[in-house]
């Protein structure tokens, strides 16, 4: 007689297709998104990637109205508003972050706006807002598995050249890297990055997904592939933990995921082993990155 | 003190003969691996460098100096291809600038860097290898011999794997020229690599770079340090906003020149000049240097002490 109590709490869970199909995707997201991330953290870019995913929002709505692809609409939504930044960035007069906090706040109410024309209940697009991984479909699925495989292509091409250009851009320049083109590819990158984790996590939280597990592999290491490596085991383990957690407690899952992702955040900073509060206090001295006298 | 400066910031040729040869087009063009003629350029709306003829030859050792605000570094990004001039011509080994890319190394200045970053010494200098390998590829066992030779060169073998943030501010300096090093360019564009080190690693990086003149390299620095410029430089462009002087460091460093570059802030007692730098000109470098440089002038000998020596202190 089989059931819930002999297969055990791990196992139990996946006898749900919904639950593998969220399982699969939390783990491609947990990978995809600590890898752009790595980046994004170094670049110092977690406001342009919260504008990004706020920006895909009235694109997902408007696939809903025009009955299209969500990640088409999330996905057109994403790239242009990508692309504007870095234009707005390169070229306007007036301060960046100004005016990217123009742009998103401006499109997202577009969305909300939208949102609010819809007669009836909708669903599926507040599960854009925060984020509902057990609603993803096997074409949801498809999409999701295709656009990782982009992703971490270009990256896998480029990672070299992003990271010089992302350390010295002046250097990365004269020495005939093509830096501006990198800067467009890279927010193309998070623009995709954000539409692949939209249904997972939602709109408001995807800039979490983006730089908690970066930022806390920061601290655990001072070489940048280890970097990008812990960050992908902490986005995966946050995902995946997140994701059994929400299962058992009925909670929210995008949620539940973050809150994961912060919390090892947070005991990474107490008890890290270079940085750590902890450790500072052992050794009874400041660590810092400041030179040698 | 301030009748030296030309509003229009202008040479006067007469006090300056050492100009001239820089101003003869044919001879100098034909010679040159950097050769500007009559370049603006500068940021928005407000031009930093006006009306800059200057010519390079190749093998050569050139020291851009001027005070803060002069334009050193703006002149310097020109030559590197990072900033398109308004107006003028400019030709970097022979072709419009950043055609040449993959035969010029350019190192900025150490504050523009983030110290912090997750890259150790070795990975920082392979960094000079990248732009040659192109995407894909892996560095091979080939680049890996330029980067430990590039190292050792500056003698920074022992760090290697050390985290970039964990340096002193000579060690960082030495590095960054080994990524330079590490590229194998025909031309180093190099903005303050003296600046704040000590005088050992002063003398190290630039016997690096002598030796690189040897082999037919040129080298263009930017620097605040006049007795570097007089006694390790082979040549001198004096600038404020354009070329005061420029010619044999002997020649450029005389009490007239250094007046006209350094305006109603330079300041000469006896063999010494010191300047005062004015609040106002930080507007290239930010206010993070020291508003008052020491210039014990083209007299003083590598490693002889200094007039003042605790005026370095201020220095990070």
């Amino acid at each position: 007689m089989p059931g819930a109590a002999e297969v055990g709490p791990l196992l139990e869970p996946l006898q749900y297709s919904f639950f593998v199909r969220a399982l699969v995707a939390a783990i491609l997201v947990g990978t995809v998104c600590a890898v752009v991330g790595t980046y994004v953290v170094l670049k110092g870019l977690a406001f342009i990637g919260d504008a990004i995913s706020h920006a895909a929002f009235p694109g997902v709505v408007a696939a809903f109205l025009l009955k299209g692809s969500y990640y088409l609409g999330a996905g057109i939504a994403a790239v242009a508003t990508a692309l504007a930044i870095g234009v707005v960035t390169r070229r306007a007069r007036i301060r960046a972050d100004t005016a990217i906090g123009v742009l998103f706040a401006g499109t997202f109410a577009l969305g909300i706006f939208m949102l609010s024309t819809i007669k009836g209940y909708v669903a599926d697009l507040t599960s854009f807002l925060f984020g509902y991984i057990l609603s993803i479909t096997v074409q949801d699925l498809i999409g999701i598995t295709i656009l990782t495989a982009i992703v971490l292509a270009v990256v896998a091409a480029l990672w070299k050249e992003l990271l010089y250009s992302t350390f010295d851009p002046l250097g990365a320049a004269a020495s005939g890297l093509k830096v501006e083109q990198l800067e467009y590819v890279f927010l193309g990158l998070v623009a995709l990055t954000i539409v692949i984790s939209l249904q997972a996590v939602g709109v408001i939280l995807v800039v979490a997904m983006l730089v908690t597990p970066a930022a806390t592999a920061q601290q655990l290491t001072v070489r940048f592939l280890p970097m990008m490596a812990i960050a992908v085991a902490v986005g995966i383990g946050s995902a995946v933990a997140g994701l059994y957690l929400s299962f058992w407690l009925n909670v929210a899952s995008g949620a539940t995921i973050v809150l994961v992702e912060t919390a090892l955040f947070g005991l990474v900073l107490l008890l890290g082993p270079r940085t750590g509060a902890w450790a500072r206090l052992r050794s009874g001295r400041v660590v810092s990155a400041s030179p040698a006298p | 003190m301030s009748e030296g400066v030309d509003p229009s910031g202008h040479p006067i040729e007469r006090r300056l003969p050492t100009i001239v040869s820089a101003l003869d087009p044919g001879h100098a063009h034909a010679h040159a691996d950097v050769w500007l003629s009559d370049v603006t350029a500068g940021y928005d709306d407000r031009p930093a460098i006006e009306h800059v003829d200057l010519a390079v030859e190749a093998g050569s050792l050139l020291a851009v100096v001027g005070p803060n605000g002069a334009g050193k570094s703006t002149l310097l990004k020109v030559m590197a291809g990072l900033l398109r001039p308004w107006s003028g011509r400019v030709e970097i080994l022979g072709s419009v600038p950043g055609r040449e890319a993959h035969r010029i190394a350019y190192v900025p200045q150490a504050e523009t860097v983030d110290w912090a970053f997750p890259v150790t010494v070795r990975d920082v200098v392979m960094m000079g290898r990248y732009p040659a390998l192109g995407p894909f590829r892996r560095p091979s066992a080939d680049d890996r011999r330029a980067v430990a030779g590039a190292l050792d060169k500056v003698s920074m073998s022992a760090y290697a794997d050390t985290q970039i943030g964990q340096l002193s501010g000579g060690q960082r300096r030495r590095v960054f020229l080994a990524r330079a090093l590490a590229a194998e360019p025909d031309l180093f564009l190099l903005d303050e690599p003296v600046t704040g080190v000590d005088v050992t690693t002063q003398e190290d990086l630039m016997d690096v770079l002598e030796a690189q003149a040897r082999r037919g390299k040129t080298v263009v620095a930017t620097t605040h340090d006049l007795a570097c410029a007089a006694a390790r430089f082979h040549r001198v462009a004096a600038i404020n906003r354009t070329v005061i002087a420029n010619g044999p460091s002997s020649l450029v460093l005389d009490p007239d020149v250094l007046a006209r570059t350094y305006g109603g802030h330079l300041l000469v007692l006896g063999q010494q000049a010191f300047v005062m730098d004015d609040a106002h000109h930080h507007d290239e470098s930010s206010g993070r240097e020291p508003h008052y440089h020491e210039l014990d002038g083209a007299s003083r000998k590598a490693g002889e002490p200094r007039a003042l020596p605790g005026q370095r202190a201020g220095r990070r």
